[in-house]
């Protein structure tokens, strides 16, 4: 399994691990994990709307910051609940930048099974890592 | 039991962490509960509370009270009083929900009289007051007005019809912190909040019908000062809810700007990344501040805008006035701020930076800015339960001078989200509610099995707890019968 929840910190919120065999596909976990917090049936959410969007960080952790924090973002700012489909992430200027491909639709109550909302990343525990096998990310966010 | 070794009992409700327990405290950590409640608060709350004793300009003690929990950075029931002049803002001592807070509202209806039209009612206030995972507002705004309602909070609410002047006298600060200078606030922000005035969100958020039945009244006197006397099982509205994604995302940009500049400029080292801070009197520690105030102002107008709606859908249910029907507010009170206080240090008085998580602001009899009703009782303290057992009304107490005139603000977690809603259906919670005589009503099934009654410590001893510790006193319990959650 690419996530897992876990109900060992922070009570009040949800914690996740992720863990992927590219730092690319480790985002897209990340992504998934966080949206399914808000939707119970992500299958369900049709990709008819596509974002590009691209994002500057130092590090790669400050990068999967920013990129979870952007799907929280359009989910109040435009009602959209968005999957990413393609990201990379490749070194630039001596930082880093990410480049993402979103799609997804606005929140339809009746075809997804929503959840609770997801109002931010926390820093709690927060960690992005490279591991023998790939990627590993644990993430905290504030519900 | 998570208990530390080290923990030494100072009474029956004061335990304390020294500052031998971690190398960095700058002052001892003190816990507020009872035996009970101690063995059972989570390993995060030491630990958290005594990060919380680490950070520069710490006044007295950093405290948690009865209903801690843990959170991050700050646990939740966190307080923390800074000097302003040495001291450090943090973020994480207020919370991503800034202003996440309470409102309690009377009628003159008895729960006889509200029975019959209960499922109507409750209907009728889902159906009006929105709710759930990216709600939007019924208040459409452009964004440059939103920028006003984050300047002037209830009072933009009062220009435009959506509050009366009683309404604001009974708010924390008359519903606005002054400074509140929309020139810090992100075009994210903006465009993440303008169009969600006059929405409950989801979580733990929420709007209730309680019943103040006669047996269940702690404080007569306070009881009548407080208008829950008026008829018998006298109906109330209690609401639960913040900034909505304004505010989360006002907290998350000075988060990332907070954590570069902490180390780099200020040579200031944390223990948690999510203690991030900047000195208060700095460039980027006074910009928060009013950023955080703009926070403060929209969840104000929120709370507000959603007591018009709930007055509208009383005025339609029961064919009668809001004034008829005595929708009258007893207080709106914070519990995730940061505020300049004056309090008295061995007799004179002297400012703190006060950031209170998940903890409420409880002034005594005569403390400063109350309403004059409130003057001889102390400030009306809101303590919302979980949706199965009920709320607490309370009153500030002169006693709780210590910890800086606080206490709780729920009954707090004991079981994470993941296993609530492993342990629970929320199908079968509402049907067994309904049995109970509490009707709910949801956007979401998940949501609702992870608020659970057997979620959360037992309100009873947490407000036990407050008292006992000379912080807040008991008023009334307060039963639900009816709740519209996100």
């Amino acid at each position: 399994m690419p996530f897992a929840y876990r109900g060992d910190i922070a009570h009040a919120d949800v914690a996740f691990d992720a863990w992927a065999p590219t730092l690319e596909e480790l985002f897209q976990e990340a992504g998934r994990a966080t949206m399914q917090v808000m939707v119970e049936n992500l299958s369900e959410v049709r990709p008819a709307q596509t974002l590009e969007v691209k994002l500057e960080e130092e590090n790669e952790e400050m990068l999967l910051f920013d990129f979870l924090n952007e799907l929280i973002f359009y989910k109040d700012a435009r009602r959209l609940l968005l999957l990413p489909t393609e990201v990379s992430v490749a070194p630039e200027d001596g930082g880093f930048v990410l480049r993402a491909r979103l799609s997804g639709e606005e929140i339809d109550v009746v075809r997804h099974q929503m959840n609770t909302d997801v109002k931010a990343v926390t820093m709690l525990r927060y960690k992005l890592e490279q591991v023998a096998k790939g990627w590993r990310a644990t993430v905290v966010l504030d519900v | 039991m998570n208990v530390p070794a080290a923990l030494k009992r100072i009474s029956d409700t004061i335990w304390e962490l020294p500052v031998s327990y971690k190398t960095g405290m700058l002052v001892p950590a003190r816990i507020v509960a009872s035996e009970k409640l101690i063995n059972e608060m989570d390993a995060g709350v030491f630990e958290q509370v005594s990060n919380v004793a680490t950070l520069p300009g710490i006044q007295r003690y950093a405290f948690c009270m009865p209903d801690g929990h843990w959170g991050y950075g700050f646990p939740i029931g966190g307080v923390a009083a800074m000097d302003p002049g040495s001291g450090v803002i943090s973020p994480g001592g207020i919370g991503f929900d800034i202003n996440c807070g309470m409102r309690l509202v009377l009628t003159t209806l008895t729960a006889e009289e509200v029975q019959p039209k209960l499922h109507q009612l409750v209907d009728r206030l889902f159906a009006r007051i929105p709710t759930g995972v990216g709600c939007q507002g019924f208040v459409k705004l452009k964004q440059d007005d939103f920028r006003t309602v984050v300047q002037q909070g209830s009072r933009w609410c009062l220009k435009n019809g959506f509050a009366t002047e009683q309404d604001l006298e009974m708010t924390e600060e008359g519903g606005c912190f002054a400074g509140a200078d929309p020139s810090h606030i992100s075009e994210k922000a903006i465009e993440r909040g303008y169009h969600q005035l006059g929405t409950l969100g989801s979580g733990n958020h929420y709007c209730e019908i309680q019943v103040v039945r006669p047996e269940n009244i702690m404080d007569r006197k306070l009881a009548d000062a407080f208008g829950l006397t008026a008829v018998p099982n006298q109906v109330v509205i209690m609401f639960h809810c913040g900034s909505r994604g304004f505010g989360h995302q006002v907290a998350t940009d000075y988060l990332k700007l907070f954590l570069p500049v902490m180390e780099r400029k200020y040579g200031i080292k944390i223990v948690d990344r999510e203690l991030a801070c900047a000195p208060f009197h700095s460039p980027e520690g006074q910009a928060y501040f009013s950023a955080m105030k703009c926070a403060v102002n929209m969840a104000f107008a929120n709370r507000q805008v959603i007591l018009h709606r709930i007055r509208e859908v009383f005025s339609d249910v029961f064919h009668a006035s809001p004034d008829e029907l005595g929708l009258r507010m007893v207080y709106d009170v914070a519990h995730n701020t940061a505020k300049l206080e004056r309090h008295a240090v061995h007799g004179t008085q002297k400012e703190f930076l006060v950031h209170r998580k998940g903890s409420t602001r409880a002034w005594p009899p005569g403390g400063e800015g109350l309403p004059e009703c409130y003057e001889k009782t102390g400030q009306p303290v809101i303590i919302g339960g979980s949706m199965e057992t009920g709320s607490y009304l309370l009153a500030g107490m002169s006693s709780g001078a210590d910890a800086f005139f606080t206490t709780a603000h729920g009954s707090g977690r004991t079981m994470s989200r993941h296993e609530a809603k492993k342990s629970f259906r929320g199908d079968k919670l509402q049907r067994d509610m309904e049995q109970r005589g509490i009707y709910v009503r949801t956007d979401s099934f998940g949501g609702l099995a992870e608020e659970a009654g057997p979620a959360y410590k037992n309100i009873d001893e947490v407000v036990a707890a407050t008292e006992l510790a000379g912080l807040s006193k008991r008023v009334a319990r307060l039963v639900p019968i009816g709740n519209i959650k996100g």
